[in-house]
């Protein structure tokens, strides 16, 4: 409002802001969302299409959608039990990683006793170490305790990998929780056991959520893991087998059903973000603003 | 009370501990010790060779190239990332807000995509003859531009390039005009006011206060840039090719230990990009700031 009143002492400037009939920044803007959108579009519409209509007229929509390709990619194709195994692995990975994870963070938080630090730092440190170093001991790690291949196995690696992150994220939350709660809760006669699970699991919700939604999408689209871990087609999880189908469907020229293999995989990821989209984007970009 | 609390932290800690030594720790430190054998995955047979592995990974020209890719992809990703996304960002400070949030929503959308997924569609994209990209040039006349993107050597790294930095610009949007909206909006009017253009208030009041999350940027961009195996090893011809164009150390790695059973060369493989990676984090970390950030 002052700068309002004051505007007219200063003249130059100020008209420049008032009518910025400028267009380069609505353009740049639009490109870029058509740069985004096009080829996700594209493989959406190319889903629908024959394969003589994919070949042959691209930019096209198709003369009628043919369905049946998202039929042969689920079954055939094998897209569907791809998408079970992820949701087994990927579930029960998440489920165990965030309790792990947040009973260290908090233990680690809240509680001094000797080498409290020390552990801190070996998790936080292996955060830093790029995974493909471990790959080769991995696998063999994994193969002695009779894990490879199975879902026990990548369930149990997911977790190693993730929990790391989890604990220095939700170390940091736990430390900022006001203490007068808990000890109220101590007083009360609770164990320390139910003050983590009934009041400071509670407060730790929004880090909960950051997290969580972090660490799904990231063991959801993990490839490397499973790529070398879990060899057996049938548990294959999508990345993978998307991948494998690219393959092999490129020699039998199915591309029609490759389309839409690749349109039901992201298509869950489409429906989740559609809804939850604000709280994704916090989620993800949490605590770099703090 | 006191028994209590042993026994709470003991519960709450030996298990994840347990999965840590296990899966993360035992195997990044044999890493370093393979590195060191010329082991063929038979157990008991690893013969200690000492630097020879090493010496061998100077001579070898395909880890050689991954080398040199993963150093411009090194180069050329944050880069061209955090200037597209910092562009963008602050043009959509300027914008109407409900605009910008369907801007926001669909550039971020790329960011939750597998690679994988976005390494087949790309290569939908590139393909030569039915590829949304060829296709489109010709169909506006720009024919002589089309190329086997992927074939060609000259243009197949350009092409993993434009993924990577494809996929990830949305979230550095979102991330970037965050950060600017945390600026006060009286920084702002105070440089309109005095007289300041749009580069101007960019580069002297904006750069400077979103320069902690310009420098995570180029921290988790990097590490994506010394990665970038999934693009490769789905999108590219060979994988790695042609003739070593898009190779890059982490699919030297996979090929060495997984195709070829040579697992101890492999682990030498793992240690050198162990210490980029190390480096990288090093350099961005003494160039400034706690690294209590987040993610990518």
């Amino acid at each position: 409002m002052t700068l309002l009143q004051t505007r007219p002492s200063v003249d130059a400037p100020a008209p420049v802001v008032i009518k910025r009939t400028n267009p380069l920044p609505g353009l740049a803007m639009f490109c870029w969302a058509v740069v985004t959108a096009l080829p996700l579009l594209w493989a959406v519409i190319s889903s629908f299409k024959t394969d003589d209509e994919i070949l042959n007229s691209p930019w096209s929509l198709p003369a009628s959608p043919q369905w049946d390709n998202w039929a042969r990619a689920w079954t055939a194709a094998s897209i569907g039990r791809y998408f079970l195994n992820s949701l087994i692995v990927v579930g029960s990975a998440l489920v165990l990683t965030m309790l792990l994870g947040s009973l260290v963070a908090y233990a680690l938080a809240r509680y001094e006793f000797r080498g409290n630090r020390a552990i801190y730092y070996t998790f936080v440190a292996a955060m830093f170490f790029p995974v493909f170093l471990a790959l080769v001991p991995l696998f063999f790690v994994v193969q002695q305790l009779g894990l490879l291949g199975t879902y026990a196995g990548l369930i149990l690696v997911y977790t190693a990998y993730a929990v790391p992150f989890t604990v220095f994220f939700l170390h940091s939350f736990f430390r900022t929780l006001p203490s007068e709660i808990a000890e109220a809760a101590f007083l009360d006669g609770c164990s320390h056991g139910a003050v983590f699970f009934r009041v400071m699991l509670p407060l730790a919700r929004p880090g909960l959520v950051a997290v969580g939604i972090f660490n799904f999408l990231g063991l959801w689209n993990q490839y490397l893991l499973p790529l070398v871990l879990n060899p057996d087609p049938d548990r294959y999880v999508l990345a993978q087998g998307l991948a494998a189908l690219s393959v092999s469907q490129g020699y039998r020229s199915d591309w029609s059903g490759l389309f839409a293999g690749l349109t039901i995989a992201m298509l869950p990821v489409l429906i989740a973000y559609v809804a939850f989209q604000r709280h994704i984007r916090a989620g993800m970009t949490a605590g770099a603003v703090k | 009370m006191k028994h209590g609390r042993w026994r709470f932290l003991l519960g709450a800690l030996v298990p994840a501990l347990v999965l840590h030594v296990v899966f993360v720790l035992s195997p990044y430190a044999q890493a370093f010790w393979l590195s060191l054998t010329d082991w063929t995955g038979v157990a008991g047979e690893a013969q200690f060779v000492g630097a020879d592995n090493y010496v061998r990974l100077g001579g070898d020209s395909l880890f050689l190239d991954a080398v040199r890719n993963n150093a411009l992809l090194l180069i050329v990703v944050p880069l061209v990332t955090i200037a597209i996304g910092l562009f963008l960002a602050s043009m959509l400070r300027t914008s109407s807000p409900r605009l910008g949030q369907g801007y926001r929503i669909v550039y971020f959308f790329p960011q939750l995509l597998s690679l994988v997924v976005i390494a087949v569609l790309w290569g939908f994209v590139y393909n030569p003859n039915t590829g949304l990209l060829n296709s489109g040039l010709r169909a506006i006349g720009l024919g002589g531009l089309a190329h086997s993107w992927l074939a060609e050597p000259a243009f197949a790294l350009i092409a993993v390039m434009a993924v990577l930095v494809w996929s990830s610009v949305g979230f550095y949007v979102v991330l970037f005009s965050a950060a600017i909206e945390g600026i006060p909006r009286e920084l702002f009017e105070a440089a309109l006011l005095d007289g300041a253009g749009k580069w101007a208030t960019f580069f002297r009041v904006t750069l400077p206060l979103v320069r902690e999350s310009v420098q995570v940027a180029f921290v988790y961009l990097g590490i994506a840039a010394l990665d970038a195996f999934a693009v490769v090893q789905v999108m590219t011809v060979g994988p790695g090719g042609p003739d070593g164009a898009t190779e890059v150390i982490g699919l030297s790695l996979y090929r060495t230990a997984f195709t070829y059973g040579k697992f101890g060369y492999a682990s030498a493989m793992g240690v050198a990009l162990f210490f980029a990676t190390l480096t990288l984090a090093v350099l961005a970390l003494r160039s400034g700031r706690k690294e209590r950030l987040e993610l990518a």
